[in-house]
């Protein structure tokens, strides 16, 4: 029996030649990655098993970003507590304020996830590298204290979806508007414990925003993780990014999937899950009845800087609408100045708009930008969840930068090809 | 072993946020996350739980974000086991790491009402409705998973595998 892309990358993390769907298998891991919540609870669970050393300095990646610039007396703590442990261990690749991103933006962007790698981070966004062509999924604080401990990790083999695409993506349609419909298809469990693979001849219509903006919500469908082929597209990325050498690893001709769905590129249109499940997704063009009092493009789904470009190019030279807070939080540091050097970060602020520093802020209700009962929110983040971004009667509107931001001109839910 | 307890039964895709909301989580204190458990869909859950009772949920329990505080929150709470039709593959492995027991049992999600005493035997995995008299068989752990469980937890599963080494 052949394996798929992710069985592929297990097998030769855990040394053998085949694995098969609900094995257990121990796989060595390339890299381990922590925020500001979850490694203070991994650092615990670390030292209150007896550890005095970590597997690897070089591999282990904590990044400080749900909180910062830290909002309270007790998320400074927490920051604290990361930055001690770093220092104590020194942890190489460890992102305080000044040079953090959000952190599913940031790895991919600095190299330090690459093809046919094996990472686990705790944080269930973790998915997101599956765009380079590596396996990657999230954990929790405890596999992170073992991960650091050890460099390995007890999985379950998955067994797979295949998502074909066929046709190519048209522009406003997005990567965001490919994976809500996507999860609209197949519902929020619809890939309980298994991968994602994405495969087909529109899968080079797709950029590299696109793939890592798919991946990162296919733990939304509930899948352990979702992965890309290793193309040209993604070569060219990894090229003089990536820190290490990579390996591409494709799925055999005779790999078994569970399921195969196929999905029209050329037929999508913008695409917005509404409250309060990810799943529950219309076209943007029918939103027009729904008024909002918030607009947030950012987070580690869409605070890329091709995301920011979606913003500004709707944006440039408008208004928002009265009545309508728009939060622009640009994902990376690098992301941030490349706004300000390309003219963005002014176009926003005529436009009316608020421009932070990277931090998760609203996307968790952290910060920045909570709602108060019954307001209503379109957002380029990832989950849309009861009291997500704050009061419990609040409600989420998931969607494209381009959609976000047309909904910002207008004050309701908005077509971006309409504007 | 055995857990006992007055059922509080919840949907389907119960998600972490709900089950510990993000505005919390500037902190590590398992007694404050527990104070907060389940707030924002049942207010009264923390007023009425007592240690041993068991929460049932349908499909896709735990779903969303990785923090650990979800099942240490219901853990701390006095929640003694949760019985759901499927997890959230991260909440499976948060729980397990932490011991807090889960058992998937789709026939039993269904059947058991709110309010209901259950009893739950971990080594067989059949669980009993006390007030109806109906009995349900749970899908049992893997091997590998049962270790990790009567080790008390990952971390300890960990030393155990690097003392028999040496
Ligand atoms: S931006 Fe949102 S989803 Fe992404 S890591 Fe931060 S809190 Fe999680």
């Amino acid at each position: 029996m052949g394996m798929t892309m992710t069985q592929k990358i297990l097998a030769a993390h855990c040394g053998q030649a085949t694995v098969k769907p609900g094995q257990l298998i121990n796989a060595k891991l390339d890299v381990v990655l922590g925020n500001d919540i979850t490694t203070p609870v991994a650092i615990n669970e670390f030292e209150k098993a007896g550890f005095h050393t970590v597997f690897d300095n070089k591999k282990i990646n904590i990044v400080l970003d749900h909180f910062v610039p830290n909002k309270d007396i007790k998320s400074a703590q927490q920051s604290k507590r990361c930055r001690d442990f770093a220092n104590k261990y020194d942890i190489l690749n460890f992102f305080d304020v000044g040079q953090m991103g959000i952190e599913h933006a940031l790895l991919p962007e600095q190299g330090i996830v690459t093809a046919g790698d094996c990472i686990v981070g705790a944080d269930s966004h973790t998915c997101t590298y599956g765009a380079v062509g590596a396996f990657s999924t999230g954990v929790g604080s405890t596999d992170m204290a073992a991960a650091m401990a050890t460099g390995e990790l007890w999985f379950k083999v998955p067994a797979a979806i295949q998502v074909v695409l066929q046709g190519q993506l048209h522009r406003p349609v997005t990567g965001k508007d490919v994976i809500l419909h996507l999860i609209g298809e197949i519902g929020v469990s619809g890939a309980l414990y298994k991968s994602l693979e994405f495969t087909g001849e529109g899968v080079a219509s797709l950029t590299m925003e696109d793939r890592l903006c798919i991946c990162n919500m296919a733990i939304e469908a509930g899948a352990k993780n979702g992965i890309f082929p290793v193309d040209a597209t993604c070569t060219n990325y990894l090229t003089g990014r990536s820190q290490r050498p990579w390996q591409a690893y494709t799925a055999d001709a005779d790999a078994v999937y569970d399921r195969v769905i196929t999905i029209d590129l050329d037929a999508l249109e913008p695409t917005v899950s509404y409250p309060h499940l990810p799943e529950n997704t219309h076209l943007a063009k029918e939103g027009g009845k729904i008024a909002i009092d918030q607009v947030v493009i950012g987070s580690c789904t869409n605070g890329r800087i091709e995301d920011m470009e979606a913003a500004y190019q709707i944006l440039k030279g408008k208004r928002v609408a009265k009545g309508v807070r728009a939060i622009i939080i640009p994902a990376t540091m690098a992301i941030y100045k490349e706004c300000i050097l390309r003219g963005y970060t002014a176009a926003f602020v005529d436009a009316g708009c608020v421009v932070s520093t990277p931090t998760c802020g609203p996307c968790l209700g952290g910060y920045m930008g909570i709602l108060a009962e019954n307001e209503r929110c379109v957002s380029t983040t990832n989950r849309n969840f009861v009291g997500r971004m704050g009061h419990i009667t609040s409600e989420i509107y998931l969607a494209s930068p381009a959609t976000a931001a047309a909904s910002a001109l207008t004050g309701h839910i908005t077509d971006p090809r309409e504007v | 072993m055995n857990a006992q307890g007055s059922v509080f039964k919840y949907g389907d895709n119960i998600d972490t946020d709900v089950i510990i909301p993000a505005r919390y989580l500037n902190t590590q204190s398992a007694q404050e996350l527990a104070s907060h458990c389940m707030e924002d869909i049942d207010k009264t859950f923390i007023s009425k739980v007592q240690p041993g009772d068991i929460m049932v949920g349908g499909e896709n329990f735990g779903c969303g974000s990785s923090r650990e505080h979800a099942p240490l929150a219901i853990k701390t709470a006095g929640i003694s086991c949760v019985i759901a039709k499927s997890y959230a593959r991260i909440f499976y492995r948060n729980a397990i790491n932490i011991g807090l027991p889960i058992l998937e049992c789709t026939a039993a999600s269904d059947a058991i009402s709110a309010g209901d005493t259950v009893t739950v035997d971990f080594d067989t995995g059949v669980i009993v409705d006390n007030t109806t008299g109906q009995t349900f068989q749970a899908e049992p752990f893997p091997p590998f998973i049962q270790q990790i469980i009567t080790a008390g937890g990952l971390m300890a599963n960990i030393q155990n595998g690097i003392r028999e080494e040496k």
